[in-house]
């Protein structure tokens, strides 16, 4: 992988949050890349530290947390060296994000083209044409019919399908070369869903950034991601192409989440779905093995005890886990439906 | 029958005739007056229109379809919250707009999709499940007690909770404290509007879990309001899809879903995103949202967003007609 | 189904692995009381301002017991005698007396009854008939909500002072009309706040399964909507109480309000102002009295405000 190609790189990214019971640990160490034209799924339950990762990213974090990495580096520009302001002539410009909830994230008392245009003209990408002209034709890319005439309405004239679509294109708006997308489709329906995703992968392959894609939806990250990463309590806990996670989960969480979903024409209907127990623990203090222990089916004295490394299995492809990566890989065959838990 | 009186007032009123339908629609309609100020003129929304469906004992109906769809109205007039402006529904054979809605509360109840605006954060969770109880002047503080103990258990939820407060609960366990909730009156029928989908995957799936065993347990009737098809095929017996309001595809749920007719059942199914890295994302022919409720497409209102769009699509209404072992409301099938 | 439910005890066991085991990572999350309790403990405006106000008012319930001498006692041999910072006073009248001779503690101490008394009966009244309005036209909406609405207008539209200073001349200055006015006054507030958290709260879902449970309308305004509202009626009736304190002050002071001889701070300072140059005391006294009541209730105003606020989804 040659340097050019590759858009974010972030090494042992943690993030700790100050809250009135101690150290909140929401993200350790965090290794995770992203290249051109590629799309990165991480995927988790919530409070796994998901969306802090992403905003550590952006360095968008509340005032009381704190970021601290071993390398941050956008197109190869070291992000934990900037000044604040450095940071936000890039934010908007050369990374975008894209929230989950279109409502809240366009302001409603600017028209959509001003919305626009702003973002344009603020990082001295042109002027007031330009920019409106940018913005009639990325309106026309995500499929918005007479976008000039849309550019002049406000934000609740839009169903949210079209406000989502109103957001993608703000995000492009300057052609950033990393788009990080939060949960970009969970407050839409699922044709919406469908097309909205389709929309975000044409865009990227015509734009070729970089993309990461928060979701807990497996189906999402399934279908769109090329390459995986599983996050629990603050941690991944596995990685790998979309197919080698999926195909062969190889942490027993990643199993436990593929088990949870029903899919149609497979379980049936009298079938019971698997399921995990228990809940995300709350990660303050003083934190030590396996954060899964308590959830999980294999757990034995050993996840107590000892930090649990992140077993490489190839370059890319790894879990967090003390059993041999076939040995929870396998139990999943034939046993879709049932209960993991006795 | 125990001669307890805090059960007998539940039962003198729960006896259900099996023969007849848990609850039936006939042609039921609701239009909303919307103004937009008191200026203009008000115009309608018809938000559910001419839906007639049976309910059977024992069985779970799904009812499908987008936001907007006319779900949530539907199973508001089924709780009886909200009165039909045509038509009738009708609760063991008897018309709702009849039945006391002290006798429907007990007989239908709801569990809502956000279990965080579902429970009254100021509240313990015991006088939260024993709301019902006290609405109806049901049994002593002892036996009311010991009555949303056994609730409790029966939801999975440890009974060191019962003095706890909702803000102290997790999402799954908040709402298993509404499905305790709906199940103390012993209701035969239970509306569940979205009740995964503010949910997390591994939580969904307790849930659904529990709510498929309290089924087969007390032989419930769900009527199970979603928009996520693999759910509903994981659980229904029955599905209903809904568009603009209206009924367009009905059948056993097998059926439907796996062999849809209507195209707008088809782009629904086909817009379920399986976790299968192998396959890609699905090309959803149809270009735009739904149309705006209060100006509805003319003839099938469907016909703007549809593939199979053909000559009088876009004049004359299609009606709801029986194909092979299903009702269709489509012209490409009759 | 009803045969079946007797038996309803048993838990079923494979939907909710042995949940009664306290999982190892448990979250402790504390309840809403405990948690205004914890806040409580480090509001210092709360404690410094709550301590103040709860001190004047074991001086007001206790005034019997704790005052030397009896308010009304005039002894005309002993007038105008300095206080005990002054280099004449003495013990016998700690804060000296005033032009009648009477036990000026005494007068400072029976004042903060009425003080109390109508700053917390004022904001009472105001705050049940003022939140009434407001949560049953939030909750009805439609005509119900536009008659509520034309009420707080025309409230709004009145110029409250005169409005009151009018009652009072008519009224006089009983310790009940005087409450009357007074709330009339401040209701609007509530109503205000009340009708908009009202309309707020309605949307929520655990209002449709009260509907859906059959409870009445009745039921669901107290018992659902009122608890989500107690916070912000507490708060702003601390506020209204400092305020009503105030007003009552200014009206005594013209002579309108509290009729001598009883004693009421407004009063004190009213009688006062004649021997302001020499005897400042006399003005000083209840002045600063009046001004650490109303700054102790607003900081515990506030504190309640911090203390209650509802703690977020997480």
């Amino acid at each position: 992988m040659t340097d050019d190609s590759r858009v974010l790189e972030a090494k042992n990214l943690s993030v700790e949050i100050e809250v009135p019971a101690g150290i909140l640990h929401a993200v350790t160490n965090v290794t995770l890349h992203v290249d051109k034209g590629e799309t990165l799924g991480i995927v988790g339950e919530s409070g796994c530290g998901k969306s802090i990762t992403s905003l550590a990213i952006m360095n968008l974090l509340p005032s009381k947390a704190t970021r601290t990495a071993s390398k941050l580096q956008l197109e190869g520009k070291d992000l934990l060296s900037l000044s604040e302001r450095e940071l936000a002539s890039l934010r908007g410009n050369s990374m975008g994000m894209i929230f989950q909830d279109p409502m809240t994230s366009l302001n409603p008392v600017y028209r959509i083209g001003e919305q626009l245009e702003e973002v344009y003209i603020q990082h001295g990408k042109g002027n007031r044409k330009e920019a409106r002209e940018r913005a009639a034709y990325l309106l026309d890319k995500v499929g918005i019919i007479a976008p000039r005439e849309r550019l002049s309405q406000y934000p609740h004239q839009l169903s949210g399908g079209l406000r989502q679509r109103m957001m993608i294109a703000m995000t492009l708006m300057c052609e950033p070369s990393l788009v990080i997308a939060d949960e970009p489709t969970t407050a839409l329906d699922v044709t919406m869903q469908a097309q909205t995703l389709n929309l975000l992968s044409s865009l990227q392959d015509e734009f070729k950034m970089g993309l990461i894609l928060i979701t807990h939806d497996l189906g999402v990250v399934a279908r769109m991601a090329d390459r995986v990463l599983v996050m629990y309590a603050g941690k991944a806990v596995e990685t790998g192409t979309s197919q080698q996670v999926f195909d062969h989960p190889t942490h027993p969480y990643t199993q436990g989440l593929i088990q949870c979903i029903p899919v149609p024409g497979k379980t049936s209907n009298d079938g019971r779905l698997g399921s995990i127990k228990g809940m995300v623990p709350a990660l303050i203090g003083d934190l030590r093995g396996c954060m899964f222990r308590n959830r999980c089916a294999y757990v034995s004295e050993k996840c107590h005890a000892s930090e649990i490394q992140f077993n490489q299995i190839s370059p890319g492809r790894g879990y967090r886990c003390l059993l041999e990566a076939n040995e929870c890989a396998d139990n999943l065959e034939g046993n879709l439906g049932t209960e993991i838990v006795q | 029958m125990k001669n307890d009186s805090s059960k007998s007032e539940i039962q003198s009123v729960s006896k259900p005739n099996e023969e007849l339908p848990a609850l039936e629609c006939k042609n039921v309609g609701r239009t909303f007056m919307i103004g937009k100020s008191i200026l203009s003129s008000k115009k309608p929304l018809r938000a559910v229109d001419d839906v007639s469906l049976k309910i059977n004992r024992g069985q779970v109906f799904a009812v499908v379809g987008e936001s907007g769809c006319g779900k949530t109205t539907l199973a508001r007039m089924l709780l009886g919250l909200l009165e039909p402006t045509d038509g009738a529904i009708y609760l063991d054979g008897q018309p709702i707009s009849e039945v006391d809605s002290d006798v429907i509360s007990q007989k239908v109840q709801p569990v809502f999709q956000d279990p965080y605006s579902s429970l009254n954060p100021r509240k313990t969770i015991e006088s939260i499940i024993s709301l019902p109880l006290r609405v109806h002047g049901i049994g002593t503080k002892e036996s009311m007690l010991e009555r949303v103990s056994e609730l409790m258990r029966l939801v999975g939820l440890p009974n060191r909770l019962i003095h706890s407060y909702p803000n102290q609960l997790s999402g799954g366990q908040r709402q298993r404290v509404a499905i305790a909730r709906a199940l103390i009156m012993e209701p035969g029928i239970i509306v569940c509007d979205e009740p995964t989908s503010a949910l997390d995957v591994s939580v969904q799936a307790h849930i659904l879990n529990l709510l498929k065993d309290l089924k087969d347990r007390f032989n419930l009737t769900y009527i199970f309001i979603s928009h996520d098809l693999a759910v509903v095929e994981h659980l229904a017996d029955w599905v209903a899809v809904m568009y603009l309001g209206r009924l367009i595809e009905f059948g056993p749920a097998t059926e439907v879903l796996r062999n849809p007719l209507h195209p707008y059942t088809q782009a629904l199914m086909e817009s379920v995103l399986t976790p299968d890295p192998h396959k890609g994302l699905p090309e959803i022919t149809f270009g735009r949202g739904l149309p705006n409720p209060l100006d509805p497409p003319s003839g099938c209102s469907f016909h703007p967003r549809c593939s199979k769009i053909k000559d009088g699509c876009d004049s004359r209404l299609p009606s709801l007609l029986p194909e092979s072992d299903r009702l269709v409301e489509c012209h490409l099938y009759n | 189904m009803i045969k079946v439910n007797t038996d309803i005890t048993a838990p079923i066991a494979t939907s909710h692995p042995r949940e009664e085991e306290i999982d190892e990572f448990e979250i402790s999350v504390p309840s809403p009381p405990e948690l205004m309790k914890r806040r409580a403990k480090k509001h210092v405006g709360f404690i410094l301002g709550g301590t103040v106000v709860l001190l004047v008012l074991i001086l007001a319930v206790f005034a019997p017991l704790i005052a030397p001498f009896d308010p009304y006692d005039q002894t005309l041999t002993n007038r105008l005698l300095p206080p005990i910072w002054h280099e004449k006073g003495s013990w016998s009248h700690p804060f000296g007396t005033d032009a009648l001779g009477r036990d000026y503690f005494s007068r400072v101490i029976f004042g903060a009854r009425i003080s109390l008394m109508i700053g917390f009966f004022a904001a009472a009244v105001s705050a049940v008939v003022g939140s009434t309005l407001g949560m049953i036209g939030g909750y009805f909406g439609g005509k119900t909500d536009a008659v509520v609405m034309y009420l707080i207008n025309v409230k709004l539209a009145l110029p409250g002072l005169l409005v009151a200073l009018s009652l009072v001349s008519v009224f006089g200055g009983s310790l009940i009309a005087l409450i009357c006015i007074l709330a009339f006054l401040f209701w609007d507030r509530y109503a205000v706040v009340t009708r908009s958290v009202t309309q707020q709260i309605r949307t929520n879902d655990y209002i449709t399964a009260a509907q859906a449970v059959g409870a009445s309308r009745l039921r669901i305004i107290v018992g659902e909507v009122l608890p989500n509202l107690m916070n912000q009626i507490i708060v702003i009736a601390s506020l209204e109480m400092a305020v009503a304190i105030l007003v009552e002050a200014a009206l005594s002071f013209l002579g309108l309000g509290i009729q001598p001889p009883t004693p009421s701070w407004g009063l004190l300072v009213s009688e006062g102002r004649s021997f302001m140059f020499f005897k400042p005391y006399l003005v000083t006294i209840p002045g600063l009295a009046i001004f650490m009541l109303v700054i102790s209730i607003n900081m515990m105003g506030d504190g309640i405000r911090d203390i209650t606020a509802p703690e977020g989804r997480n």
